[in-house]
């Protein structure tokens, strides 16, 4: 470096040192637009300008200065500037609203080849549990405890007297939170490529098959219909959804396309969480019956079959985006 | 990678922006996590037992039961809702509640210095955040954020499970107190000037450069410096540096 340019980078130095005063009301501003969430125009444009000016005293600093403090605090001014500039406005209400009426639609369409593969396996191996109970009574224990083979064996249901021994509200938080962690498991369990969603939805339809086939056994198959009618519907059919979405994600891995593996990933999660946002909602009203209804003896069948129809049939025009006000010609939004 | 890297240099996430400039953060490892979710993970604990404590205390009292804290043999509904699913509440939605409100930060991640950011260097949206808090579960499988761990120590960028599917890493934040020149009353066009000065101080002719100095000087605010022999001259040239602006720390 010649002693001519040591002079001007030294001349620049202290020129760009005397900016501070500006970088000082620059942080103001940022700081002033970060705590009320919105400037008027001017203000907004002048930001825009201060975040252009930072940037131009970051490119010196990092040739003239890289090993400063000043510098330090330029890249942290400047990152700042950036985020809140690039930040999109949030407005909850209008988000959840869309999301509801238009994303969710589009990922139930977007994932209905899953849904339709995992909702055989469910059967599949509901179908299986069954004839493996039916065949062989003594598998039954694989899938019951001593205790529930016991009860089932003296002719009642685990279910019975439920309400005695706990009160509705609480039987419905423990259940929705129950099943709102098991969705949300078999969801995220698609990060191994897909198998761990499908091992828990194989595991929860061998379950239910072979549990029905144990109570048939003792003629009590249609008792436990009657328990599980009113919410299972629904709550099943979660299952199989949250499985759907989780292997996608799973697919996402396996079959990237031409994107890398990491972004097919964060995009197949990014789609399909409109639809764990309505899986979740659902498990809330499932737990609720399942609090309030399905334990209640008072409760006649046809009524069980109404509410669990009807909530199947909610369910659907939530997923279609009905219930959010989407027109039932709208296209579908991709 | 970069083969002129620095060993052990921090990995960093730089993002192009439209002037031209990329926007640096450096990325958070294994250690830095640990620290910050260890904070957290202690702030959760105190307040859920905190209300734990003070909803049983209040609620046996009431109940003409006494100070017990225990828990009841037969917890009646009121109890559960009141006393154990709140804090349940507090320990289990801490993060993903916190980090929607606050942005990407946590009081640990605050503490920590550091906070969650979207790979494109915005503050991440709910959507976001909320996919990073659901495989949580994943990550904190089979025990003490095994599988989690496991991850942020093999990946480069060092992320959890929950971060490749938000497209979210760890950045360090910077703290924009960080040793910023003292506040100078020239404005850069004077400063440009005054520095010149200085620097030409001996090439010019002493009645020139006092002229120049000086006018400088009042034109900064600043009281004139009386009379012209050299110690005058010195005081001029003193004046002129301190109002230059000073070196970087």
């Amino acid at each position: 470096m010649t002693a001519r340019s040591e002079r001007r980078d030294a001349a620049l130095r202290r020129v760009w040192l005397t900016r501070a005063n500006f970088w000082r009301d620059a942080q103001a501003r940022l700081e002033a637009l970060r705590a009320t969430g919105g400037v008027e125009a001017a203000e907004a444009s002048r930001i825009a300008e201060d975040y252009r000016a930072i940037a131009s005293d970051l490119a010196t600093s990092r040739r003239i200065a890289p090993q400063s403090r000043t510098r330090e605090y330029l890249e942290s001014l400047y990152s700042r500037a950036h985020g809140e500039l690039h930040r999109g406005a949030i407005h909850p209400g209008y988000a959840f609203w869309s999301l509801l009426r238009d994303q969710l639609p589009a990922t139930v369409d977007s994932l209905r080849v899953h849904i339709a593969w995992v909702t055989a396996l469910f059967l599949l191996s509901a179908g299986a549990g069954w004839w493996m109970v039916s065949t062989y009574p003594e598998l039954a224990r694989l899938f019951a405890s001593q205790e529930m083979i016991t009860t089932v064996e003296r002719g009642k249901l685990w279910t019975d007297g439920l309400l005695n021994v706990t009160p509705s509200s609480v039987l419905s938080v423990q259940i929705l939170t129950n099943n709102i962690v098991v969705s949300l498991f078999a969801y995220s369990a698609g990060f191994l490529f897909g198998l761990g969603t499908l091992y828990i939805i194989g595991i929860n339809g061998l379950m239910l098959g072979s549990v029905f086939a144990f109570t048939a056994a003792n003629g009590l198959d249609g008792r436990l219909f009657e328990f599980i009618v009113a919410h299972g519907v629904v709550e099943l059919s979660c299952i199989c959804l949250s499985g759907a979405a989780g292997a996608a994600v799973g697919e996402s891995l396996i079959r990237p396309g031409t994107a890398r593996r990491r972004d097919a990933f964060a995009a197949a999660a990014r789609r399909t969480l409109p639809l764990l946002v309505a899986i979740v909602l659902l498990l809330l009203g499932c737990g609720f019956i399942e609090g309030y209804v399905s334990p209640n003896p008072d409760m006649p069948l046809a009524a069980r079959i109404v509410i669990g129809f009807g909530y199947f049939l909610f369910m659907v025009a939530l997923l279609r985006g009905w219930v959010a006000g989407r027109s039932r010609g709208s296209a579908s939004v991709d | 990678m970069d083969p002129l890297e620095p060993v052990g240099a921090p990995v960093e996430l730089r993002i192009d922006s439209a002037t031209g400039v990329d926007v640096s953060h450096a990325i958070v490892g294994p250690g830095g996590r640990a620290y910050a979710f260890m904070i957290d993970w202690h702030i959760r604990v105190v307040l859920a037992i905190a209300w734990y404590g003070a909803a049983a205390l209040l609620m046996r009292l009431g109940e003409g039961f006494g100070r017990s804290l225990a828990i009841p043999t037969d917890p009646s509904g009121r109890w559960l809702l009141t006393v154990a699913l709140p804090a349940g509440a507090i320990y289990f939605l801490y993060h993903p509640v916190l980090e929607l409100l606050m942005r990407g930060r946590t009081p640990g991640k605050r503490i920590a210095g550091v906070r969650i950011l979207a790979r494109d260097g915005r503050t991440p949206g709910p959507g976001a955040l909320l996919i990073r808090n659901v495989f949580r579960l994943i990550d904190s499988f089979p025990a003490l954020y095994g599988i989690g761990l496991i991850t942020t120590l093999l990946t480069r960028e060092h992320v959890r499970i929950g971060d490749l599917a938000a497209g979210t890493l760890l950045v360090y934040e910077r703290s924009p107190q960080a040793a910023l020149p003292a506040r100078t009353a020239w404005d850069p066009e004077l400063s440009e000037l005054g520095i010149e000065l200085i620097a030409r101080w001996r090439e010019l002719d002493p009645a020139a450069r006092r002229d120049l100095a000086d006018r400088l000087i009042a034109r900064s605010g600043q009281p004139a410096v009386g009379g012209n022999d050299a110690a005058a001259d010195r005081e001029r040239q003193a004046l002129l540096r301190r109002l230059g602006g000073n070196e970087p720390a």
